[in-house]
């Protein structure tokens, strides 16, 4: 067993582009969610839209990449949309039920084999990426043991969320920051107050959803591919545990809690799968060191909840439930 | 600055009382006109499951003064709140608010037209600072539109505003000195101060509270009703719900009764105690009662068991009627246990 | 109130064990006399082992037109650069299993076509199939003259479809009344439902595999779903509710509880589809409907089961009790009724029909996969939020016309690999307009 590689791969992955869709995703959440108290369970909808909008208007319409990353963002936003307007003047189990099922529709849709020539249903669709690496300002060579692509992607990755974790903030510290952390306490308090807790969910609900989109398309840039396996139900329980690790109602939580969540997904794979070709664990092969990690994964998220719910760095006083 | 201007109740209401229409016993006490009404409610139903929560065929609110809404449990007080405020919807009626209709007005546009109004279970934010929960009232900020959120240049000069507003108000509420504590650390009296102080930012003209003094300390109870009467003071109408008919007495021009979601009986508060169909609303139905001493009770009782129209003494009072009239002297921890 | 003696609590409890042993007692008489007369009407094949390496399968099985098995045919899946072959066993069954789901090109090589055997005239070959939302897909290949393709009149199959879709929304049903009482009760939207569906199913073919007899197996499953129900409420939720924890992170943790459950399942059972006994039936014609005799099955144990619990909350001290805590839990309390035990029966209760429902999932799809009762998940919360949360006839209703919605929408020309997307869209435009769901009611603010 290699633990020099185990180690190496590990940190590889703490700026890895997937690291950075999960923060920005896990971000989105965490104004859903962690500011506003918008439960929604379907962020990988969100993913998948910005994803294959992106994809399809590419390769269908031969856009090029900015209206492309444009027409993702306003698809995403007009999905926020048209799940707002049946659920958030309902409870919050309802938003949660609604949007877990749009995130399915949406899969459903993008994997139908009606729609192939456009979506390419279960195989997905590939080769839309000429246009984000023609972008590429760095000329070949080695950037820290990556090559210019891997470089170029990584530094657009984590440069938009550094942005988009500027711009959270700068909201959230805001008078309309102050409003949603209000709805996310008692929406009816603050309708007495006089605020449209209507409208503030609804930019809450579009502003986290973009951030989904924008999310789904770092996710798919390095692949060179979208399929719509990656973007089942589980993906958005995967970012509900990366918030948790990280802290609900804060800035930097989904981004230290998505390097986490990667860190240690690594390093326990590396380590069972070390284990079992070196022959020291006979009781699992390699297959079920896999689903070993998703059951670890089920179960941090219930004693996240349960034992620690502000996350390694959230503060427990403001933490919208206990 | 306004304690001056507190003049003594019964001289200034004498108008009211005139314009009030002898409470008869007439069981569908229909609301009486106001010389200067700031609400006009007509016909305001709303039922849940077949059974009337609310059937108020007219009520006028006088304007500039303090009116209890007294009943007891289930008589629909809350739900008639709920409906005059927008936060629901009434099956047929029309209301208005100083001329203004208020159907399908929804609850923010209420609250804006100058019509604030407080939860029964108090609704403050805990992980919120108590400065952070008085912002939140203010009105008119500019940095509560998300085109100008993110410059703060934009807002500061109206959170300025906002906040010395706060803090004189954070000042009069005695809450000053936990300006930056998390709300959830106050006490239930705490709260309830709060939250009045966070809907007076929002400057109203009515201030409807529900329940103001429920789960208050005793100690507290005192300086809320000296607040009440400020608000009057200072030229707000007040609407509020309560049970105690004592507190009520104190501060009261004008009383509303609801019982089974209609309104039974209305009046200054010193006729309104000695009304009938008051006592027979709160012995019928509910035992939080409290009229006073216990033999009055008792009296009452005995009267209501001979009176063939109360319900009190015959089989359809149930047991909670009969209740009341066994056990009276335990009555007033029950009521604490209620509210807690 | 204050006079309710404190006695009734006693007395009630036993009520209570009294009612569910009885309940438990026709369960499982009901399924007594499926399991032989289920015996009776259908052949009993194994499907051939082959190829368990992959998730997904295709298969079928080859009959001639006297439907005698046909043995050592080769059948080929192509699609893209992957190529499966199988032969067909001597009971003519045969499984390809294929590492996606997609389509897939299936072609019978008729040059292993024993003597005089021929396909159907009109029959396809190669064909094209597709995967809808199951990991297996069955191909018939029609043998001999008569049979040619059926051509269906739209009548017909829209009969066909609405008595399947009724029997797939019983069994949705049995789910979502669990799901709802649990909700009602305790205020969870408990999101590892699935696996509880799951559970069953694979008890059922553990058991099985153990070589117990059907009927015990069924059984011993609908046991071990009661079981799981009574541990995850003693073990995770009661303390749970005891700390005072919030809806909303108790959902959550039933998200991660889902998740560890499911892939703990995948584990120990595997990536595969597998069969249970009397998996694979011909239809049988009743009247004008031609339905498959385990859906029929279904269909009957499922309304009666229904029926029973419509009987219990409506005329028993258990039911009453139930329909009291969900209501009002702090009421239910004062008035004496032991709202724990209530919350334990209705777990138990919950965790055996959930079984219940998986057992007739697993025939229904069919196959037992550890992602079954995920898959339904949406269908189950869809058919709850439909008729209203938390009201159990709501759950019935709501059930029933998702699982109708759903067989009916493939007879009006949606795709069937989209037969689920009507659903979960006809769930969210009722949201629309009827929020609070068919029998839901509005709530007070304040």
């Amino acid at each position: 067993m290699d633990l020099g590689f185990i180690f190496s791969s590990a940190a590889g992955e703490l700026f890895s582009p997937t690291t950075a869709a999960y923060a920005l995703a896990a971000l989105g959440l965490a104004v859903h969610f962690g500011y506003s108290g918008l439960l929604n369970f379907g962020q990988a909808g969100f993913m998948a839209v910005g994803a294959y909008g992106f994809a399809i208007s590419t390769l269908t319409f031969g856009v090029p990449f900015f209206i492309g990353l444009l027409i993702a963002v306003v698809c995403s936003a007009i999905f926020a949309l048209l799940l707002g307007i049946p659920t958030l003047r309902l409870r919050a189990d309802y938003l949660a039920i609604v949007t877990i099922a749009a995130a399915e529709i949406v899969r459903y849709i993008v994997t139908t084999n009606q729609l192939t020539s456009v979506t390419g249903s279960a195989n997905g669709l590939a080769a839309f990426e000429a246009g984000f690496y023609s972008m590429n300002p760095f000329p070949e060579g080695s950037y820290f043991g990556m090559n210019n692509r891997d470089f170029f992607i990584r530094v657009v990755g984590w440069g938009l969320v550094i942005i988009c974790c500027t711009l959270v903030w700068l909201l959230m510290r805001s008078p309309w920051g102050r409003v949603l952390k209000g709805i996310r306490e008692d929406e009816n308090a603050v309708r007495s107050l006089g605020k449209n807790v209507y409208a503030y969910k609804m930019q809450a609900l579009v502003i986290g959803g973009v951030l989904g989109a924008l999310a789904g398309m770092v996710f798919t840039l390095p692949r060179g591919a979208v399929q719509p396996a990656n973007y089942g139900t589980e993906l958005t329980f995967f970012l509900y545990t990366c918030l948790l690790l990280g802290g609900l109602g804060t800035v930097l939580g989904p981004v230290v809690g998505a390097m986490i969540f990667w860190v240690v997904l690594s390093l326990t794979q590396g380590i069972l799968y070390g284990l079992i070709e070196s022959d020291a664990v006979t009781w699992l092969n390699t297959v079920q060191a896999g689903q070993l990690r998703y059951i670890l994964v089920g179960v941090a998220l219930m004693l996240l909840m349960i034992f620690r719910p502000q996350g390694v760095f959230g503060n427990k006083k403001e933490l919208a439930f206990a | 600055m306004t304690e001056q201007r507190n003049v003594p109740m019964g001289a200034e209401n004498i108008d009211y009382m005139t314009d009030t229409r002898p409470i008869a016993a007439d069981e569908t006490a229909p609301g009486c006109k106001k010389r200067d009404p700031i609400v006009v409610a007509e016909n305001v139903t709303r039922s849940f499951g077949g059974i009337n929560a609310v059937d108020v065929e007219y009520l006028e609110i006088p304007r500039h003064k303090i009116t209890a809404l007294i009943g007891p449990n289930g008589a629909g007080k809350t739900t008639l709140f709920n409906l005059l405020t927008g936060f629901d919807t009434p099956n047929s009626g029309k209301w208005q608010f100083e001329g203004n209709s208020l159907a399908g007005v929804s609850p923010y546009k209420v609250a804006r037209m100058g019509m604030v109004r407080t939860f029964q279970l108090t609704k403050v934010m805990g992980k919120l600072t108590v400065m952070e929960n008085m912002r939140l009232g203010g009105s008119e900020q500019p940095g509560e539109r998300l085109s100008k959120a993110l410059f703060k240049g934009m807002w500061g000069g109206r959170e300025k505003e906002i906040t010395a507003q706060a803090n004189v108000l954070l000042e009069k509420f005695k809450l000053d000195a936990k300006k930056d504590d998390y709300a959830a650390s106050l006490s239930g009296g705490q709260r309830k101060l709060l939250e009045m102080a966070r809907s007076l930012m929002v400057r109203p003209k009515l201030v409807m509270l529900d329940e103001p003094m429920a789960g208050v300390n005793p100690a507290l109870t005192q300086s809320l009703l000296d607040h009440i009467k400020n608000l009057k003071a200072e030229g707000m109408t007040v609407l509020f719900v309560e049970h105690d008919m004592n507190m009520v007495r104190h501060i009261a021009d004008w009383v509303v009764v609801m019982a089974e979601g209609k309104i039974v009986a209305e009046g200054p508060p010193q006729e309104v105690m000695k009304n009938p169909a008051v006592i027979d609303a709160y012995l019928g139905a509910h035992h939080d009662v409290d009229l006073g001493d216990a033999e009055g009770i008792k009296e009452l009782a005995a009267e209501l068991v001979a009176d063939k129209e109360s319900i009190v003494g015959t089989e359809d009072a149930g047991i909670i009627a009969a209740d009341v009239v066994a056990t009276e002297p335990d009555e007033p921890q029950a009521r604490k246990k209620d509210i807690e | 109130m204050r006079s309710t003696p404190r006695g009734l609590s006693h007395r009630r409890r036993g009520g209570l064990l009294k009612t569910l042993g009885a309940v438990f007692a026709a369960v499982v008489a009901i399924l007594l006399v499926v399991a032989p007369a289920s015996q009776a009407t259908t052949p009993s094949p194994t499907p051939s082992p082959s190829n368990q390496q992959f998730q997904n399968s295709i298969s079928g099985f080859l009959r001639d037109d006297a439907r005698a098995p046909i043995a050592d045919v080769t059948i080929t899946a192509k699609s893209g650069d992957f190529t499966g072959t199988a032969k067909s066993g001597a009971n003519g069954s045969w499984t390809i299993g294929v590492p996606v789901q997609g389509t897939y090109e299936v072609e019978l090589d008729e040059s292993t076509l024993p003597e005089g055997i021929k396909l159907a005239e009109g029959q396809e070959n190669p064909r094209t199939v597709t995967f809808s939302q199951t990991s297996n897909l069955s191909v018939i290949f029609a043998f001999g003259k008569g049979i040619v393709v059926q051509q269906q009149d739209f009548g017909q199959n829209l009969l066909n479809r609405l008595v399947a879709g009724l029997s797939f929304g019983l069994l949705l049903a049995l789910a979502s009344v669990g799901l709802s009482l649990i909700f009602g009760t305790t205020g969870l939207t408990n999101f590892a439902h699935g696996e509880m569906v799951t559970f069953g199913a694979v008890l059922v073919f553990v058991f099985n595999a153990m070589s117990l007899p059907f009927w015990l197996a069924i059984v011993l499953a609908l046991l071990g779903g009661g079981l799981f129900g009574y541990v995850q409420d003693a073990g995770l939720w009661k303390p749970l509710r005891r700390r005072g924890t919030g809806l909303v992170p108790m959902m959550i943790v039933s998200i991660g509880l889902a998740l560890a459950v499911r892939y703990v399942i995948q584990f120990y059972f595997g990536g595969a589809t597998q069969q249970l006994p009397y998996a694979q039936s011909a239809e049988i014609q009743i009247g004008p409907v031609s339905i498959s005799p385990n859906n029929l099955w279904s269909l009957i144990i499922s309304a009666i089961v229904i029926a029973l619990i419509g009987i219990i909350l409506l005329k028993t001290r258990l039911g009453k009790a139930t329909r009291a805590v969900a209501d009002n839990p702090a009421l239910a309390a004062a008035s004496g009724i032991d709202v724990d035990n209530v919350i334990r029966i209705v777990w138990v209760a919950g965790g055996m029909l959930a079984s219940l429902g998986g057992i007739l999932w697993a025939y229904y799809r069919p196959g037992v996969t550890f992602d079954m009762g995920s898959q339904i998940l949406l269908l189950i919360f869809a058919g709850v939020t439909l008729g209203g949360l938390g009201t159990v006839f709501g759950a019935l209703i709501g059930s029933v016309i998702v699982g109708i919605f759903v067989e009916l929408t493939t007879v009006f020309g949606l795709a069937a690999d989209l037969k689920y997307v009507g659903a979960l869209f006809i769930m969210i435009v009722v949201l629309l307009f009827r929020p609070q769901g068919i029998l839901g009611r509005r709530e007070r603010v304040g």
